[in-house]
C-alpha cells in the first residue's frame, strides 16, 4: 500500500484529497461527515465579517455535454453567509475531534490591515491548521474589491498576504485566481509576500448558458443572470497548466502547490500531483456525487502508486515538470502515426469523415459486401491523434510513434530564421 | 361432438390489456439517453440497412439535441410511414443488427426503431402536417391498393403535386397494417391515425369498397387517370392440401387475423387448443394472438428448422415467452375428423438424421414417425400468394407469381406502375413503403417529362 500521508507546508493530513473551500464545507455537519468518509482535510468556506453576506436563491448552473451531467458547473454563491461565531465555535469543535485531519480556514475581508490583524487571531484560537486566503472569488465578491479583485493585482497579492504573515503563526496558503493573464505574477508577489503555499485554481469567470425562454443567463434569479465562478472536469485542462507554469517556475521553486480545479477521481489526482502539486482539492466531484467519492480516489491512487512503484507522495510530486516545457523545446524530429486495429474496429466511420473533412485525409475508406474498412495512409498521417480521439472504440486507434534519428528543436530548425547558429 | 371454438374466453378487462401496446413508447428522458448512446457514424451501416434509407444518425442527433421535430421531419421524409415501421419492422435484421454497437456488445444496438417511434409519435401529436404540396401539376395518378406501398406513393404524388385517388377493396384504408399484423404491434387505433396524419397532406381521395377486376378494371383506371400505381398485396393464400381443409376449425390465419382486426375482441373466436402451421410473421402473429385471446394450449408447427423460419429469432422469442410451443422439423399429413368434426392434426417428422440427435450416453432412439396434436382450430400460414386474376385481361407481365417491374417500378404496361408485395422483393413493409415512394418519383418524372416533350413538340 502506498504511503498516502501528506505534508503540505508543515501541515499533515493522512491523504492528500481535502475538500475545497465551497459549500461542502459550509459548516459542522458537512465537515464532520467529509471527514468520517475518509477526506484528508477541508478547507472551511471562506468567513468574512459580521455581518455575514446574504446568498441568493438559485445559485448553480451546469453544462451538459451529450447526456453527460455536471461536465462544468458554476456558481453564484458567495462567502460563507453565517455568522463568525458560528463558524469559529464549529471549527474548533470539529478540530479537536478529528485532530489527524487538516483543517484550513478560508478568509476574505476588505483590503485593509486592521481588519485581517482583527480576524487572524480569532482563527488562529480555533486551532485550525492554517489559512487559505481567499484571493479568487470571480462574482460577487470581487464587485466589492475582495477575492480575484485582489488576487488580480500581484501588489495586493503581497500586501495582504505579508499582513498576514506579520499577524499570525499559521501556514498561509494564497489562492490564486485563473482570472488573469499571467498566473505567475499573483504567484510570484504571493511568494515575495511570504506565502508558505499557493493553492489553485479558483473558478473561471463564466456564463454557463443562456436560458432560451427566459432569455437570461443561467442560473435565472427572477429573471436576469450574472456571471458566475466556473469548475469542475471540464476546467482540468486550465488548472493543469497554471499549475505546471508555477511548478517548472524558478522563482517560485519548492513552493507547495495545493492543485485543484476539476479532480474527479484518481487519475486526475495523480496528473496534478505529476504537474507539481503536493496536496490536492476537490470540490465539483463530491457536489456531484457526495463524500465518499473520495473512497475510490484514495484507493485508486494508492493502486496506481503501487503499481508504478512510487511509496510516498513526494515521490511522485513533480515527476511530470521537467517535461513540461515550452513548445520551441521538443524534437521536432519525432513522428508517430496511427494505427487501426482491424480486429477492434466497428466501422463507425468517425476517424475517416473526422480526417477527410477537417484534417489530412490520411484514413482512406472502402467497401466490402458487408462491412466498411478504414485505413491510415501512413504517408498523409500527421500524428495529429484526432482519429484516435474521436474512435469510440479503446485502443482500437493508436499512435505509434516512429524510430527517431536524433533531435532538433524549433531553436535548432532550418527554416527558423531566428535559429542559433553554431 | 364440435370443436370447442368460443369467444369472450377472457374477461374484456384482460383482453384489453393482452391487446394494448406490447411495446410501449420511450418518454423523452429514455429517448435521450438512448440517443446519447448512438455514435453517429458516417456512411453509417443502418442506413444500408434501411429499405427506405432513413438517414439514422442525422435523425437520431436531433433527438438527442431536442429537435425533435427536425427528427420526425428527417425519417418522415424517408418514410412517410415511419411511426408504423418503428413499430412492425423486424429492426433485429434491418437497422440495428447492423448498428455498430453490436460489434462492442450483441444484441445491444442502438434502439432505433424505439427512437423511430419516439419522433413519430411526437410529430403526429401535432396539428399540422410537416410537408407541404407543390404547385398543383393538373395530373391525376389512380393508386389502387391502401396498403403500406399504396399510402407511400399515394402521399408522394401528393408532395409532388399530383392529385390521386386511392382505391381499395376494404372500407377503410391501411392494408396489411390495418387487418393484417397483430393488433398489440399497432395499438390504440394507431394504422388509421397515421393515415389520418398522412391524408392531411390533401390531394388524396379515398374510395373504399373497389375491387379491382370487379367493380373497376385497369382499363377503366388507365383511361380516366394520367397513371395507375398497383399495389394490391397478395390475396390468395397456399393451402395445405390436405383433405377436409374446409372443415369448421380450420382457417387461414390472415383471414383470423383480419376477423380479430376488424371486430371486437371479446366477439373473436378462438379455439381452446390452436395449431398453426407456418413459420413466418404471420404464423407468430397468428399464434401469439390466439394466445391473447385465451387459447390454452396454441402450438406453431414448421416443417423446417430454424434457420429458415422467416420469423426472426426476436420474433420466436416473443412467440414462447407469449406460451406458445413452437414445433420444428413436422410436416402436417392428416386432419383428424370425429363425425365431420375437427380434433386434430397430424404430422410426419421432416428431421433430418443430424437433428434428431440424443443426448450423450443415450442409447439411440429413433423417433416416432407420426405424432398427432389435439387442435378444436387450425391456423394456415405457410405462405400467401399473388393473384394475377384482376388484371388477367391486362398486357401485364406477371413472373415467378410476381408482377414484372423495372428498377423504377414501371410494369410492362404503359403507365403502370407496381411495387410492394405484389412485385418481387421482400414482403417488409417498409420495402413496400420503398416501393411506393420510388414509383411516386418515377411516376413524377414520367409525367414532367412528358409535358417537357409536348412542350417541346408544340402540342397542347
Amino acid at each position: 500500500m502506498a504511503d498516502l500521508r501528506t505534508n503540505f507546508a508543515g501541515i499533515t493530513s493522512p491523504n492528500p484529497f481535502w475538500l475545497a473551500s465551497a459549500p461542502p464545507t459550509d459548516k459542522e455537519y458537512n465537515v464532520r461527515r467529509a471527514y468520517e468518509a475518509g477526506w484528508g482535510g477541508v478547507v472551511w468556506k471562506t468567513l468574512g465579517e459580521d455581518p455575514p453576506v446574504v446568498n441568493l436563491s438559485s445559485r448553480y448552473g451546469a453544462l451538459q455535454f451529450e447526456g453527460k451531467r455536471l461536465m462544468g458547473l458554476n456558481n453564484i454563491e458567495l462567502i460563507s453567509d453565517r455568522p463568525l461565531a458560528t463558524n469559529i465555535a464549529e471549527i474548533k469543535r470539529v478540530k479537536r475531534d478529528f485532530p489527524d485531519r487538516a483543517l484550513i480556514v478560508s478568509l476574505m475581508v476588505p483590503c485593509e490591515e486592521h481588519r485581517w490583524k482583527a480576524i487572524l487571531p480569532l482563527i488562529e484560537e480555533t486551532g485550525a491548521d492554517g489559512i487559505e486566503l481567499n484571493f479568487g472569488c470571480p462574482h460577487g465578491m470581487s464587485e466589492r474589491n475582495m477575492g480575484s479583485a485582489v488576487g488580480q493585482v500581484p501588489e495586493y497579492v503581497e500586501m495582504v498576504t505579508r499582513w498576514c504573515k506579520q499577524n499570525t503563526r499559521m501556514p498561509v496558503i494564497v489562492k490564486l485566481t485563473p482570472n488573469v493573464t499571467n498566473i505567475l505574477m499573483p504567484a510570484r508577489a504571493a511568494r515575495r509576500g511570504g506565502a508558505d503555499a499557493v493553492s489553485l485554481i479558483n473558478t473561471i469567470q463564466s456564463v454557463i448558458g443562456v436560458d432560451l425562454d427566459a432569455m437570461a443567463p443561467m442560473p435565472v434569479v427572477g429573471g436576469k443572470g450574472t456571471h458566475g465562478g466556473y469548475c469542475g472536469p471540464a476546467v482540468k485542462p486550465i488548472a493543469l497548466r497554471m499549475i505546471g507554469e508555477i511548478a517548472r517556475d524558478p522563482e517560485m521553486a519548492g513552493i507547495p502547490i495545493s492543485g485543484m480545479g476539476g479532480i474527479s477521481n484518481w487519475r486526475d489526482s495523480a496528473e496534478f500531483l505529476a504537474m507539481g502539486s503536493s496536496a490536492l482539492q476537490v470540490c465539483t466531484a463530491a457536489m456531484h456525487y457526495g463524500f465518499r467519492i473520495v473512497e475510490d480516489m484514495i484507493d485508486g491512487l494508492s493502486n496506481w502508486m503501487d503499481s508504478k512503484e512510487y511509496a510516498t507522495l513526494p515521490d511522485l510530486s513533480g515527476r511530470a515538470v521537467s517535461r513540461f516545457v515550452p513548445w520551441n523545446q521538443l524534437n521536432m524530429k519525432f513522428r508517430t502515426i496511427a494505427q487501426i486495429d482491424q480486429e477492434s474496429c466497428v466501422g463507425c466511420g468517425l476517424c475517416h469523415i473526422a480526417c477527410e473533412d477537417t484534417s489530412h485525409q490520411a484514413i482512406a475508406k472502402s467497401t466490402g459486401p458487408n462491412r466498411r474498412e478504414y485505413s491510415v495512409i501512413d504517408e498523409e498521417c500527421v500524428g495529429c491523434n484526432l482519429c484516435a480521439h474521436v474512435c469510440p472504440v479503446d485502443e482500437c486507434i493508436t499512435m505509434t510513434p516512429q524510430p527517431v534519428d536524433g533531435e532538433m528543436t524549433w531553436l535548432e530548425h532550418p527554416l527558423n530564421p531566428h535559429r542559433l547558429s553554431a | 361432438m364440435p370443436p370447442d371454438i368460443a369467444c369472450g374466453r377472457l374477461s374484456d378487462d384482460m383482453l384489453a390489456r393482452n391487446f394494448a401496446d406490447a411495446h410501449p413508447g420511450l418518454t423523452a428522458e429514455q429517448a435521450a439517453l438512448e440517443a446519447d448512446r448512438c455514435f453517429y457514424c458516417y456512411d453509417a451501416p443502418c442506413i444500408e440497412a434501411c429499405p427506405t434509407d432513413i438517414d439514422i444518425p442525422r435523425f437520431i442527433k436531433a433527438i438527442a439535441s431536442k429537435n425533435t421535430a427536425g427528427a420526425a421531419r428527417t425519417i418522415l421524409q424517408s418514410n412517410i410511414l415511419g411511426g408504423s415501421c418503428a413499430r412492425v419492422c423486424p429492426t433485429e435484421i434491418l437497422c440495428e443488427q447492423k448498428c455498430v454497437h453490436t460489434a462492442i456488445e450483441t444484441h445491444k444496438p442502438v434502439r432505433i426503431g424505439a427512437l423511430q417511434r419516439f419522433a413519430t409519435d411526437w410529430q403526429m401529436a401535432q396539428p399540422a402536417h410537416p410537408f407541404g404540396r407543390a404547385a398543383p401539376t393538373g395530373r391525376h395518378v389512380a393508386v389502387m391498393g391502401a396498403g403500406p406501398a399504396g399510402l407511400a406513393c399515394a402521399h408522394r404524388l401528393a408532395m409532388l403535386g399530383h392529385d390521386v385517388t386511392l382505391y381499395d377493396r376494404h372500407t377503410r384504408p391501411g392494408g396489411l397494417n390495418e387487418y393484417g399484423v397483430a393488433a398489440y404491434k399497432l395499438a390504440d387505433d394507431f394504422a388509421q391515425k397515421e393515415i389520418d396524419f398522412l391524408f392531411a397532406i390533401g390531394g388524396i381521395t379515398y374510395r373504399g369498397g373497389t375491387v379491382l377486376g370487379e367493380t373497376l378494371s385497369l382499363a377503366t383506371l388507365r383511361q380516366e387517370h394520367d397513371a395507375v400505381f398497383l399495389a394490391i398485396g397478395l390475396s390468395g393464400v397456399r393451402a395445405l392440401g390436405l383433405p377436409d381443409e374446409s372443415i369448421h376449425g380450420v382457417q387461414d390465419a390472415v383471414a383470423f387475423i383480419e376477423d380479430l382486426r376488424s371486430q371486437p375482441l371479446a366477439t373473436t373466436p378462438v379455439g381452446r387448443r390452436v395449431v398453426v402451421i407456418g413459420g413466418g410473421n404471420t404464423a407468430i402473429d397468428a399464434a401469439v394472438q390466439a394466445r391473447r385471446l385465451g387459447a390454452e394450449e396454441v402450438t406453431l408447427v414448421y416443417r423446417r428448422g430454424e434457420a429458415t423460419m422467416s420469423a426472426t429469432e426476436v420474433e420466436r422469442d416473443w412467440a414462447q415467452t407469449n406460451g406458445v410451443t413452437l414445433r420444428l422439423w413436422a410436416a402436417p399429413i392428416r386432419l383428424e375428423t370425429e363425425a365431420g368434426a375437427l380434433t386434430g392434426v397430424t404430422f410426419r417428422r421432416t428431421d433430418p438424421p443430424s437433428v434428431s440427435g440424443t443426448l450423450p450416453g443415450m442409447p439411440p432412439q429413433a423417433p416416432p414417425a407420426e405424432f398427432t396434436l389435439g387442435a378444436d382450430m387450425v391456423l394456415k400460414a405457410i405462405g400467401q400468394v399473388f393473384i394475377p386474376d384482376p388484371i388477367a385481361q391486362d398486357q401485364i407481365l406477371v413472373e415467378n407469381g410476381r408482377l414484372v417491374v423495372d428498377e423504377k417500378g414501371r410494369t410492362t404496361l404503359g403507365g403502370v406502375y407496381a411495387g410492394g408485395d405484389c412485385t418481387a422483393g421482400e414482403d417488409l413493409t417498409v420495402a413496400a413503403v420503398r416501393d411506393g415512394r420510388e414509383a411516386a418519383k418515377a411516376i413524377h418524372d414520367d409525367l414532367t417529362l412528358t409535358d417537357l416533350s409536348s412542350s417541346r413538340t408544340g402540342a397542347p
